[in-house]
């Protein structure tokens, strides 16, 4: 393992300063020496991460927003392991967010903050595992200097120092504070092998889900702060609309209720701060804010969007694909292949507009003050709460304080911070400390939902059925389409990803988009476009195989080859491996039994893919009676993330993964009507119930190497083909719009 | 003004009595362990006893609660040290992921083993088919109730 060069010399000036050295790319401070508010250093901190206390217990920093995927417990165990330290004895803490004025801007405290693209734990598995072996190797020589023999005659066992010669023990707990003072060696400790892990890579629970089964786990909504007064918001509910005027007199009536003021909403297409314009009510309670609301009188001026529906969107994309969109990308000669092939397939597939929909709704608390905000945020991205209070605020960044609590679901709606710009808007109106509210009604109407797309796929197959030439024609309301100086030509940027399957596989492929407009606020939802493309490339797949009398296995293993790495410039690269797919496809299909005879009405569908550096693939067995009832029978997942660091986590992320992935397949979608969103709580936007998750489910977890990728939307894409697919084979209705809704009902009724 | 019990406590409360039990707890007594999460019954992240029978606080206005009693998952186990079966269970199974359905869950798990103490699979998802997770942890839920059904077994027999 490549070890860092530190200077001592720049470590005198560490703490006042970032101009010093770096270490990891953080300046070495980081995990130095902790100052504290006051100015003081922590006397039984090694760094901001590791503090000992004087009974051995270990209690780590935790500076990554917790969302459910288990990083408060993952990046511990990196600690853990490198420190030296008993699981049992290891607590956590949480970290506000860490920023330092810089000449050039803001650098980051603790290491970069936030979770998003799967990257919570790659992106901390060098610099977490530095951080323990920096601060063992700190309490090895604290051991070595007060017994007076050389760092190298010594070594550690859990929360020991052991040194061999003076046949000398001494306790963490009793080194800590000599430790702490240390400056830093010029060398980085070396880390450990993975051969040698004892915590790394095992079965491990959830740090704190004692607090999570006795309620006291802290989520945004759960702050409670002196003098905290309680706000919702009446947004407009017509896309891009604005509040014209507002008659408050009977929300003023309705008691506990204090303020009724209008918050501006953005100007359409310019970049989001808050999502949209309102009417807030500030009361003593968060019933009372409600009821207040509820008595409101708005006027809306309806906006450019007011005339917006679904159903034009719809027959505007499938228009568009009647015309030549952009071609983003043009490999090999497509036209020619085209024109060559022995046989044709060409099918459309539909993927609807999804909202994030999280268990614990948007919520935040700010107080404003005229030198100082503290923000109380369940999000993914704090810095980005930073930025968007200092927009609202004025302040500068350094005087915001950005606390953050265990999230209650993410999913990528908690990436844009638009509740931390609406709570401090409302705070710094009234001075007050507040607590903002959404509903589910709120969260449902105001998302930035996961755009819809309508996906032509065509393909040239030779008379041996190879697939000779592939293009995808997309016609969607690209995400990036309110991004700040985003060029129109890079909007497709957001919708389709020209490394994934089957570029570099198949020569002549060619990717083509259309950018359709809708009011509907877009943004990303876990696992983004690939959610969309491995629907309609894995469906494609199937058609394929029927069409040309092929296994639809056997197809995509002779696609897939053999184990190879393809250049991949996107996010999730540098590389990708297609024979990692065929591995666990064939995992898959063989725990499934995908080759056995089945009764009539039972059917296997498989799928794989590729999300963000992390491999994953799914087989169903489902049922479809002759009145088009669907039962999913059996479910096997795998994934393949190089390597577990937190398995136990891992599983729990497939096997959620999978219930999302069946949630959004069977029923969800968001539809506009005359501007306004249609659907409004779980009843009209349902999420899977545990009847729909069969007993028989399998989560395989399949290390392949030693380099640990992202996990938590990997194991969604190939959800709903799985599941599609399956369908076809059981009652040969092919689902080519999501969601499946009552497609099968209708389909076998004819 | 209404006065009743949670866990064990008599409380008074004289606000506006369409208040539903779950602001009750949250806003005012500070139970902030009952979540808010749908406000129509829809969801059972505000599962609660009311009399020993799962609820949604989100449906139940203060003005009916008179002389009745209410536990909520704080009110659930008498110490860290005495653990209901189903919270064992749920810490065994690493049932949670964001976490934040799991107290209605885990209320509405303790009464359904009330009711059904040997549930089968079917049973489980007949009566709890109501309770939504977005993260998906229906899988281990399941086998958290077995295990929790086969905890108070156990603990039944060593009395």
């Amino acid at each position: 393992m490549a070890s860092t060069s530190i200077s001592r010399r720049h470590f005198l000036v560490a703490g006042s300063t970032v101009t010093g050295s770096f270490v990891l790319g953080l300046p070495v401070f980081t995990i130095a020496r902790a100052e504290l508010a006051d100015g003081t250093f922590g006397e039984r901190q090694i760094g901001y991460f590791v503090e000992i206390t004087p009974k051995g217990k270990v209690i780590i920093g935790s500076h990554q927003p917790e969302i459910g995927q288990g990083l408060r417990t993952a990046l511990p165990m990196m600690v853990a392991e490198e420190l030296d330290v008993e699981w049992h004895d290891v607590s956590i803490r949480q970290m506000p967010l860490g920023i330092v004025k810089t000449a050039d801007g803001y650098g980051w405290k603790y290491g970069g903050q936030g979770v998003g693209g799967s990257t919570g734990l790659t992106s901390n598995w060098q610099f977490m595992r530095h951080v323990g072996a920096q601060a063992r190797h700190q309490l090895i020589r604290a051991a070595a200097e007060r017994l007076g023999v050389s760092s190298e005659a010594c070594s550690t066992r859990p929360g020991y120092v052991v040194c061999d010669a003076s046949n000398g023990e001494i306790a963490y707990a009793d080194l800590v504070e000599d430790a702490a003072k240390l400056d830093m060696p010029e060398q980085a400790p070396p880390l450990k092998a993975m051969r040698d892990y004892r915590i790394i890579g095992t079965r491990r629970d959830t740090i704190d889900a004692l607090d999570m089964v006795t309620g006291r786990s802290k989520f945004g909504l759960d702050t409670q702060v002196d003098g905290m007064r309680y706000a919702v918001i009446a947004r407009s509910p017509i896309l891009n609309g604005r509040v014209k005027s507002f008659d408050d007199a009977a929300a003023r009536k309705v008691n506990g209720v204090l303020d009724v003021f209008t918050i501006e909403g953005p100007e359409p297409g310019e970049p989001y701060v808050i999502l949209a314009s309102g009417v807030a009510v500030v009361a003593a309670s968060t019933w009372s804010a409600m009821q207040g609301r509820d008595a409101l009188e708005i006027e809306w001026e309806p906006g450019p969007n007011a005339d917006d529906s679904s159903e034009r969107f719809w027959q505007e994309n499938a228009a568009m694909l009647e015309t030549t969109g952009q071609i983003v990308l043009d490999d090999g000669d497509f036209d020619a292949a085209m024109a060559d092939a022995d046989k044709v397939v060409s099918r459309r597939y539909e993927v609807p507009f999804v909202s994030h929909q999280p268990m614990e709704p948007q919520n935040c608390f700010a107080r404003v003050e005229k030198d100082y905000c503290h923000i109380i945020a369940p999000t993914q991205m704090p810095a980005g709460a930073s930025r968007a209070a200092a927009a609202v605020t004025g302040l500068p960044r350094e005087n915001i304080r950005i606390d953050m609590t265990r999230v209650g679901g993410g999913f990528g709606r908690r990436l844009t911070n638009d509740y931390v710009a609406e709570v401090a808007m409302i705070s710094k109106q009234t001075g007050w400390p507040i607590q903002l509210v959404w509903s589910r009604e709120d969260d449902v109407k105001n998302d930035f939902y996961r755009p819809g797309g309508l996906h032509e796929l065509r393909a040239g197959v030779d008379g041996d059925g190879t697939v000779t030439a592939w293009t995808q024609r997309l016609a969607s309301g690209s995400k990036y389409y309110r991004r700040p100086n985003m060029p129109t030509e890079n909007l497709w940027q957001a919708e389709l990803y020209p490394d994934d399957f089957p570029r570099r596989i198949i020569d002549n492929f060619r990717l083509e988009y259309f950018h359709n407009a809708i009011g509907l606020p877009r943004g990303s939802w876990r696992a983004p476009a690939h959610t969309a493309n491995a629907f309609v490339i894995e469906s494609f797949l199937d058609e394929l195989a029927v069409e040309t009398g092929q296994d639809p296995l056997q197809l995509r293993l002779d696609l897939l080859g053999e184990e190879r790495e393809l250049e991949y410039d996107g996010h999730g690269g540098p590389t990708f491996n297609p024979g990692r797919v065929s591995r666990l496809l064939k995992f898959v299909a063989e725990r499934i039994g995908y080759g056995e005879v089945r009764p009539a009405g039972t059917g296997v569908g498989i799928a794989g893919h590729f999300t963000f550096g992390g491999y994953a693939a799914h087989a169903f067995e489902v049922r479809v009676d002759e009145r088009g009832e669907l039962s999913i029978d059996r479910i096997v997942a795998a994934i393949d993330c190089g390597y577990a660091v937190h398995p136990n986590a891992v599983e729990a992320q497939l096997q959620g993964a999978t219930v999302d992935g069946i949630s959004v397949a069977m029923g969800q979608e968001i539809t506009v009507h005359n501007g306004r969103v249609r659907q409004s709580n779980f009843h009209d936007y349902p999420l899977a119930r545990i009847t729909q998750i069969p007993t028989d489910f399998e989560a395989h977890v399949l290390n392949y190497d030693e380099t640990p990728t992202g996990v938590g939307e990997v194991g969604i894409p190939p959800v709903a083909p799985a599941l599609t697919n399956a369908i076809y084979a059981a009652s040969g209705v092919r689902i080519r719009k999501l969601p499946i809704g009552d497609q099968l009902r209708k389909a076998m009724a004819i | 003004m209404t006065s009743f019990k949670v866990n064990g406590q008599t409380v008074t409360f004289d606000g506006d009595s369409e208040t539903p039990l779950l602001w009750v707890l949250r806003d005012h007594l500070k139970l902030t362990g009952t979540k808010f999460s749908c406000g129509m019954g829809l969801c059972g992240a505000c599962v609660v006893h009311l009399d020993g029978r799962a609820a949604a606080s989100c449906r139940i206005p203060v003005a009916t609660l008179e002389s009745r009693s209410v536990t909520t998952i704080e009110g659930l186990a008498p110490g860290d040290d005495k653990l209901h079966a189903v919270q064992k269970a749920w810490i065994e199974l690493d049932v949670a992921q964001c976490g934040y359905c799991q107290s209605g869950q885990i209320m509405a798990a303790v009464d359904f083993l009330e009711r059904y103490p040997e549930p089968s699979d079917a049973d489980i998802d007949a009566n709890l088919s109501s309770m939504l997770c977005r993260c998906g942890t229906y899988v281990r839920i399941r086998k958290a109730i077995h295990r929790a059904a086969e905890i108070a077994r156990e603990e039944g027999r060593r009395g």
